[in-house]
């Protein structure tokens, strides 16, 4: 699919960017098939270090099959899932953490009722003393937990409270900070902004260019083309399970990703469906042409 | 829109380092709030309020040896409520838990009895059926997916009529023969259903191991990684899994703590009363899920302690045998444990509501 994504806004095949290092994964022609329905078909796809490789698509275009392939929860059907070089098959999100890829989900990142500090550690806790009495080092974890989160800028007074009762957007902040902090190389961020207001977007902005930043490559997933070209590098869009653009941050401007966001000919289609309905004035409306040229508009008044 | 014109810049500048504070939204709560907001201090409130009542209502309590006998009867209950709690903190329910402790006596009688072996080869394998029949309860549920009520009311029916039939086919009769002359059986009885002095009260040992385990399950839930396991599938499955948890070990295992208990509880039973109806147990197991739910669990998982079903089952035996001591009719106890459970919950809903307001 590499070498003839389609090209109409001039964007040029994925592979090796010019800066050569080795991609962190890299996915060839990947495709998962649930019985006889294709989710996802011929995906390429890679993650460089210190790079945002933004996954973009409409609900059902597959960005959940993808992730889910990469960060172990399901396994691909066809193609090839590189991790440093080498093929991999992981049957557990547990093997996809050994090898550095941590994966920050929308809504189940965390266990709501538990406190912040036993959020930050599950699944990777710190023990002490020998094993018939073995016990979690409490004190370390806190002491922990606490610097990390300082680190990324968030202060909370009070690591005992239950995660449930911090913001979405501190929410996914600890839920980053956890990545980082178990020396997560790829950190794969599932709509980290859906469900957030403008000023929460922000701040799970800023601690994706500071993952960045300390050297993390980041799949960042998401249908907001505003929000993917604030940080990202690469932009991949699909579109009904395929990829529909593949293209370096110097390659597309945000108006064409908006446009492709939008599916323009889609939405072209739409309206001329709408035009038979009585009662929906359709005049306004954009024609295909102008949808193909630079428009801002953000046709589903997503921001 | 502007939108667009906002979103140029922005991009590789390094973001500022977040502002350096407290955040100062979370003010301290009250010492007395952040205690009442513990799972385990509502049902202690409740604990000491129907003791006191006793103590009032039936002069007979006051004595030690009342009490001893109190505590007695709390602790059958208590050693199976508290594996019960923790299954409940991860999640699920086991309707077969009051069946499974006849069978787990069943298998050591009739083993032991019909085959003229030591009592420790039936006690052995009997801790192997309970545990092989926790074990294939959560395995049925983690591989099916259905709804722990489903899989464990199966279970439930199967072991009683298993109960009822095999002890027929076998005996000839609805109980066990008496086990009391055969080898090993004061060992055994030592273990399970002695009692021991202290000054001049005859305490039963179940009460140390009752305490004994609540000690060892308190422990374990707050001090390991396998009790933080026990939360996390309990409150969120699907993150758990995610971030790397073992949530089928976690739930299998759980299943199997509770074969342990009602393996121990058989024990008891078989020991203290040397034969085994086969047909008792049944709704023992909804006593277990009160116990845990009046302790404070809560019943959808991922909340709860071990030391509030120690509670709440001392609030069962309190009320079983005060009522006795009242010289009321027995038939009222049950009448009086809906009461309570449901006082129970409502209290608790309340004071969980109070204290976690923010």
């Amino acid at each position: 699919m590499t070498d003839k994504t389609t090209s109409a806004h001039g964007a040029a095949p994925t592979g090796t960017p010019a800066d050569g290092d080795r991609p962190l994964v890299e996915l060839r022609a990947a495709g998962k098939s649930y019985g006889n329905i294709r989710a996802l078909h011929g995906v390429d796809l890679t993650v460089h270090p210190g790079k945002v490789t933004c996954v973009l698509g409409d609900n059902g275009a597959g960005k959940s099959t993808l992730i889910k392939i990469i960060s172990g929860l399901h396994q691909h059907t066809e193609g090839e899932f590189l991790v440093d070089g080498g093929p991999v098959r992981f049957s557990t999100p547990r093997e996809a953490l050994d090898k550095g890829i941590a994966t920050v989900y929308q809504d189940l990142a965390v266990v709501p009722l538990m406190p912040v500090w036993r959020n930050f550690f599950l699944g990777s806790e710190v023990t002490k003393g020998p094993w018939p009495v073995r016990r979690l080092d409490i004190d370390r974890m806190k002491k922990t937990a606490d610097e990390e989160l300082r680190n990324m800028g968030i202060v909370l007074d009070d690591l005992e409270q239950p995660i449930g009762t911090l913001s979405g957007g501190q929410r996914q902040c600890v839920a980053i900070a956890r990545a980082v902090y178990f020396g997560a190389r790829v950190l794969i961020l599932d709509e980290p902004t859906a469900a957030l207001g403008v000023k929460q977007s922000g701040v799970v902005l800023k601690y994706i260019a500071m993952a960045r930043d300390r050297g993390l490559g980041v799949i960042f997933i998401t249908h907001n083309p505003h929000h993917a070209y604030m940080v990202g590098d690469h932009f991949s869009v699909l579109r009904l399970g395929t990829m529909e653009l593949s293209a370096d941050r110097s390659e597309v401007s945000l108006e064409e990703l908006t446009n492709h966001m939008a599916g323009g000919a889609e939405l072209a289609a739409l309206k001329h469906e709408l035009a038979q309905v009585r009662g929906v004035d359709t005049a306004g409306l954009p024609e295909e042409g102008d949808l193909q040229a630079p428009v801002a508009a953000t046709p589903e008044g997503k921001s | 829109m502007s939108k667009a014109q906002q979103a140029e810049p922005a991009v590789n500048t390094p973001p500022a380092p977040g502002p350096r504070q407290t955040d100062g939204r979370t003010a301290r709560r009250p010492l007395a709030l952040r205690l009442l907001a513990r799972p385990e201090v509502g049902v202690f409130l409740g604990a000491v309020a129907v003791l006191v009542f006793f103590l009032f209502a039936a002069p007979p309590v006051r004595d030690g040896s009342s009490m001893a006998n109190i505590l007695y009867q709390s602790s059958t209950i208590g050693i199976m409520a508290l594996p019960v709690a923790l299954l409940m903190i991860g999640g699920e329910f086991d309707l077969s838990a009051g069946v499974a402790v006849v069978t787990s006596a069943l298998t050591a009688s009739m083993l032991s009895y019909q085959l003229t072996l030591n009592v420790w080869v039936g006690v052995v394998v009997a801790l192997v059926v309970s545990l092989a029949v926790g074990m294939f309860n959560g395995w049925m549920l983690v591989k099916t997916g259905l709804p722990s009520f489903l899989v464990t009311l199966g279970t439930f029916l199967i072991l009683q009529g298993v109960n009822l039939a095999v002890t027929k086919l076998v005996t000839g009769n609805v109980a066990t023969d008496d086990i009391s002359d055969m080898d090993g059986f004061d060992q055994a009885q030592a273990l399970f259903a002695s009692s021991f002095d202290v000054g001049g009260v005859q305490v039963k040992i179940t009460v140390v191991w009752w305490l004994v385990f609540a000690a060892l399950a308190t422990w374990v839930l707050l001090r390991t990684k396998y009790g933080n396991w026990v939360f996390a599938v309990g409150g969120n499955k699907e993150s758990a899994r995610a971030v790397g948890v073992p949530v089928t070990f976690t739930k299998i295992s759980l299943f199997m703590l509770v074969g342990f208990g009602a393996w121990f509880v058989g024990m008891h039973n078989l020991f203290s009363f040397n034969t085994v109806q086969s047909g008792e147990g049944v709704g023992q197991e909804l006593i277990y899920i009160a116990a845990a739910v009046i302790g404070g669990c809560l019943l959808t998982g991922g909340y709860g302690s071990a030391i509030g079903p120690v509670f709440g089952a001392f609030m069962f035996g309190m009320v079983q045998q005060g009522i006795v001591y009242a010289g009321w009719n027995p038939d009222w106890f049950k009448a009086f444990l809906g009461v309570m459970l449901l006082g129970a919950v409502l209290i608790n809903l309340w004071v969980q509501r109070t204290a976690t307001r923010r």
